[in-house]
């Protein structure tokens, strides 16, 4: 036992939620509590008929992939948010972490309510097994896992939004691939308040991190940099081939692969790092981005646009209470 | 406390940045790597007001919970409702992430209908090297399309 936790058994005290020492812990927790769901509330038996028109071979794949995802919650939810409890330099962000954990544990539970709505337990069983078997799901939870038992919280840290910001995502790709074709749509509206929550979770994640690297040594820093992106190398090989053998079947590997470039460059930032991957790389079929962001598809790049097709507004007196929303 | 984020190398462009960030810094640091001339809206209620005497574009991110309420911050908020500033708002840039889907950048969506100016440009987190060269180009060009 670490001596945080041996020290935490012995002496706790009551949490002021109106006293704060980091404003981002309440600013955290009032986004996570309002963003609280459970997936009784998404009508997943509204793909039934879609999920029949999938072959066996899409069928399978699409088992496998949230097989793979169950796995990765089921990680965050019992190890990897409750051993960021013992580093938390505030009560508020402890009781962050306690949300960030059931939340994932939902997560996991959620895949199973796909599970028992749309698929044969037969082939789900088959799903379980295979993701105990498969090398490369193994690897990803060992490399991880290893993480979380550094002696440096700092590197867990970065394990733990290497994980919520960049490894779900070979997984996520799916479903918003489905919706893109018009199928499972209901499953797809599940996937994406998970999206949403990793957002959060990798963000405040990070936010820590960030505020704990500032304090530590010149050398220290460079040195957690380094094993940053040493790991995500070593994460990014690893899903690589996890995305080959998924993928290569239905010839998507190709653009998953961009759809990994494109959310490692997102986990680095998460931890204040640049970008890895350039933009040549991470070009995601529009088709999913949209898919991601359902109604966010206006073009949103005005520089590239013609420069004579704008006219600017004049600024028109707005009061106090258009604010109000 | 308002600060300059960027470095004064430059000659300044006709008009200026004026970007919020919060302690997480993202929107700082992209701001930082802009190189441009910039001033920061204060990120306390007690720290100096911030006014500012010419054309701005301003660099927001987005809050929330991907609702409209609460989706842009308190402090852009105040810092608009005064009159003198919100006239001098030439367009904006918003940061963001579409993992909130739908709300992905949805300050900047709400600044450029209220305020009647172009929603310029979107970029997620503290953006990429390419968002910053985009960003840069685009900036300087605008301003010399106002000029």
């Amino acid at each position: 036992m670490t001596a945080t936790a041996a020290k935490r058994l012995s002496r706790i005290n009551a949490i002021n939620w109106n006293r704060l020492q980091d404003d981002k812990d309440l600013e955290v927790w009032n986004r996570l509590t309002s963003n609280f769901w459970l997936p009784e509330k998404v009508p997943l038996s509204n793909d039934i008929q879609s999920w029949n028109t999938l072959t066996e071979q899409e069928q399978q794949l699409t088992i496998r992939v949230f097989t793979g995802l169950t796995l990765l919650d089921t990680i965050q939810g019992s190890v990897g948010a409750p051993v960021l409890i013992e580093d938390a330099v505030t009560p508020h962000e402890e009781a962050v972490y306690t949300n960030i954990a059931f939340m994932e544990s939902v997560h996991a539970r959620s895949y199973s309510s796909i599970f028992s709505t749309l698929c044969a337990t037969r082939d789900v069983d088959d799903a379980f097994r295979w993701s105990e078997e498969n090398p490369m799901l193994q690897a990803k939870a060992d490399l991880i896992l290893d993480r979380y038992r550094a002696e440096d919280p700092l590197m867990r840290k970065v394990a733990s939004v290497f994980l919520e910001s960049f490894l779900f995502y070979s997984g996520f790709y799916l479903p918003m691939y489905w919706s893109s074709h018009a199928k499972l749509t209901n499953t797809a509206d599940l996937i994406r308040l998970i999206i949403r929550d990793e957002a959060v979770h990798g963000y405040y994640i990070g936010y820590k991190f960030q505020q704990a690297l500032a304090e530590a040594s010149p050398a220290h820093q460079e040195e957690v940099k380094m094993y940053a992106y040493e790991l995500l190398h070593e994460l990014y090989d690893n899903e690589v081939k996890y995305t080959e053998s998924l993928y290569d079947g239905v010839g998507l590997t190709e653009d998953v692969k961009k759809f990994l470039h494109y959310n490692a460059n997102k986990a680095l930032m998460n931890l204040g790092f640049e970008a890895l991957f350039p933009s040549s790389v991470t070009d995601v079929d529009p088709t999913i981005l949209a898919a991601l962001s359902p109604s966010a598809d206006e073009n949103h790049d005005f520089f590239s646009g013609s420069g004579s097709s704008y006219v600017i507004g004049k600024a028109v007196a707005t009061e106090d209470e258009d604010w109000a929303f | 406390m308002s600060q300059t984020a960027a470095l004064d190398t430059e000659p300044a462009t006709r008009g200026e940045l004026v970007y919020f960030s919060t302690r997480s810094g993202n929107t700082h640091r992209f701001v930082e790597k802009l190189g441009l001339p910039a001033q920061r809206i204060p990120l306390n209620r007690d720290d100096p007001f911030l006014r500012v005497d010419s054309p701005y574009i301003l660099i927001t991110p987005t809050y929330g919970n991907g609702h409209l309420k609460g989706a842009v911050p308190g402090q852009v908020i105040r810092f608009l409702n005064d009159e003198h500033n919100r006239g001098l708002i030439r367009g904006v840039v918003a940061a963001g992430n579409t993992n909130f889907g739908a709300a992905f950048c949805l300050a900047g969506r709400i600044i450029a209908e209220k305020c009647q100016v172009p929603l310029l440009y979107r970029f997620e987190l503290l953006g990429t090297p390419d968002d910053v060269t985009e960003v840069r180009k685009g900036v300087e060009e605008f301003w010399k399309r106002q000029a």
